[in-house]
């Protein structure tokens, strides 16, 4: 990768040369270095224009100023000497800290790694999205998983706006400046955290999938919660949130764990593995639902006064005794049979 | 590395060429300096700062324009500039605040909370229109996104006046309208820059995130309730 350190030699005491800047054995790949230049950006073309015409100009103005040097060292003796070599030492210094700047930038902040997992078409995206709610029976085979980003990308970012849309119609309680710290951090955090977690218990019990297809997955997975949530936060009514809660979000839950099950070997493995992300996927619905609907429900309480017969009264801010109410819930239901 | 390498080995035989003694070379050979040549053409340090100041406000009332009916130009793409953001998000976030119950410690958190939304909102759909392939640079798009901003402003200045006035379901209905009119109108116009430097079948792709962000901003100015 750094090539070229003996042809640099453009100084009489030795210049700074290639083989300072560690640019070998970079563990990404350097995309300037590719022959193929269809998928990194045009900077980079212009970078590498760039570095040419500065070793051209420092090569011309090398040439340039050795005839000052033997000049100048005659009449003004060794201040002109100094003065010639010290501009040519801090522009040395210069050329070579900006190229090692500049190969540091492109090697952390090269967007264009993540280049192909943005890949994808609308068409594709609407495809994979209607798939997240079918789950396949397929489980002897290994299944398909898509490995593309923007998808769950997107899908977390819409559940981040319902939340804070479930979050800001009860503006009036909560203090805003942690709302949008919350509902980012909540997201994320389950997307990514979860994600990693998953990977890693697949890794122990060596089942056949890797990090960036964990990460589709389970964004792919959170459209079933999306769009319960998003008529839930409007649609106040218990019923209907526990019918849309088992529906779509075992209906999601069964496509992922479908998905595992196809990837993994061994009884054991499969039931460690599948009912931890069953278990975690549906309780993250439920919390969702519940932490930022008691506080919606009790000021559309206050609003309206008396017109909410199918819902619970609840105390605002209370959210144990909002718990207990809704554990009661279940419990006559199960009495009713 | 290896293409300049390769540039460098058609001069490298010219490194042996000497020039003979009795044949007399003159000329300069110093490479004009760029800055100060540059400096002869546009030497904007003598001027009066009135100039400076009234050149860079009329750039920026210039793109508000250009927002206000946006067409097919370029003149938000090419001088770029992010005084217009600024400006926006800033009188933004201070319309913005005192807008609950409890007001003792209201101010901070909700002025950084729409900076952060409204900067980082923009670099997220840079990067991502980038990723898709767009052709756009980072600095033009979140001008672009930034600009676009102004209906939202106006919206949160007619929401404010309205709300001094009086408070009730009319006027949420009116608030509702403006916002989302404004809304639309930001989308629409970003969409109207952004969206053709974008392959043509990706377009829906670099859309939904964008309309995503002025969601969020439409529901922040929508659910501003003055302090009572």
């Amino acid at each position: 990768m750094s090539s070229g350190s003996g042809s640099r030699n453009t100084e009489p005491w030795g210049s700074f040369d290639d083989n300072l800047i560690q640019g070998g054995g970079s563990a990404v790949i350097d995309m300037e270095n590719m022959d193929d230049t269809s998928g990194s950006s045009f900077e980079d073309m212009g970078e590498m224009h760039q570095r040419m015409k500065e070793e051209e100009e420092v090569a011309a103005e090398a040439a340039a100023t050795e005839d000052d040097v033997a000049d100048d060292g005659e009449f003004l003796g060794m201040k002109g000497l100094k003065g010639q070599l010290g501009r040519q030492v801090a522009d040395e210094v210069w050329q070579a800290g900006k190229r090692q700047a500049s190969k540091a930038f492109n090697l952390y902040a090269n967007i264009d790694i993540l280049r192909p997992y943005f890949d994808v078409e609308p068409v594709q995206v609407r495809n994979r999205l209607i798939e997240s709610l079918i789950p396949v029976r397929m489980i002897n085979f290994p299944q398909k998983i898509a490995g593309e980003l923007y998808g769950p990308l997107m899908l977390v970012f819409t559940l981040v706006a319902i939340l804070l849309h479930g979050m800001k119609t009860s503006g009036t309680v909560i203090r805003e400046g942690t709302l949008m710290g919350t509902a980012i951090g909540t997201c994320f955090g389950y997307w990514l955290g979860v994600s990693a977690f998953i990977y890693f218990l697949a890794y122990l019990v060596n089942a056949q999938i890797t990090m960036l297809q964990m990460l589709s997955l389970l964004g792919y997975g959170l459209f079933g919660p999306c769009i319960v949530l998003l008529v839930t936060y409007n649609i106040h009514f218990h019923f209907l949130f526990y019918g849309l809660w088992l529906l779509l979000g075992g209906l999601s839950t069964l496509r992922m764990v479908a998905a595992l099950l196809s990837r993994t070997v061994g009884q054991t493995p499969r039931l460690l593995l599948c009912g931890m992300l069953g278990l975690l996927h549906m309780l993250f619905l439920l919390y969702l639902h519940f932490n930022y609907h008691t506080i919606v429900e009790g000021l559309l309480d206050s609003l309206e006064g008396h017109n909410m017969a199918p819902m619970q009264r609840v105390a605002r801010d209370v959210p144990e005794v909002m718990l207990n109410a809704t554990a009661r819930n279940p419990g006559m239901l199960l009495s009713a049979y | 590395m290896a293409a300049s390498e390769e540039a460098s080995r058609p001069f490298a035989g010219l490194s042996d060429v000497s020039i003979a003694e009795d044949i007399p070379v003159e000329g300069d050979i110093s490479v004009p300096v760029g800055p100060s040549r540059r400096d002869d053409e546009f030497s904007t340090l003598d001027e009066p700062v009135k100039d400076t100041i009234m050149r860079d406000l009329r750039a920026v009332g210039n793109k508000f324009i250009h927002v206000l009916y946006p067409k097919q130009s370029s003149a938000l793409l090419r001088d770029w500039d992010l005084w217009g953001p600024l400006l926006l998000c800033v009188t933004l976030a201070l319309l913005l605040q005192g807008g609950a119950a409890d007001h003792e410690d209201q101010g901070g958190p909700q002025f950084a909370e729409v900076f952060v939304i409204v900067w980082f909102g923009s670099i997220i759909i840079t990067l991502n229109s980038k990723l898709l392939g767009g052709t756009i640079s980072f600095f033009q798009s979140l001008c672009v996104l930034g600009y676009c901003i102004m209906p939202l402003t106006v919206a949160m200045v007619v929401c404010r006046i309205v709300l001094v006035i009086s408070s009730g379901r009319v006027v949420f209905a009116v608030r509702l309208a403006v916002v989302t009119a404004s809304f639309g109108w930001s989308t629409f116009a970003s969409t109207a820059f952004l969206a053709d430097s974008q392959p043509p079948n990706r377009k829906a792709l670099v859309v939904y995130p964008v309309f995503l962000f002025y969601f969020v901003i439409a529901w922040m100015i929508l659910t501003y309730s003055p302090q009572q």
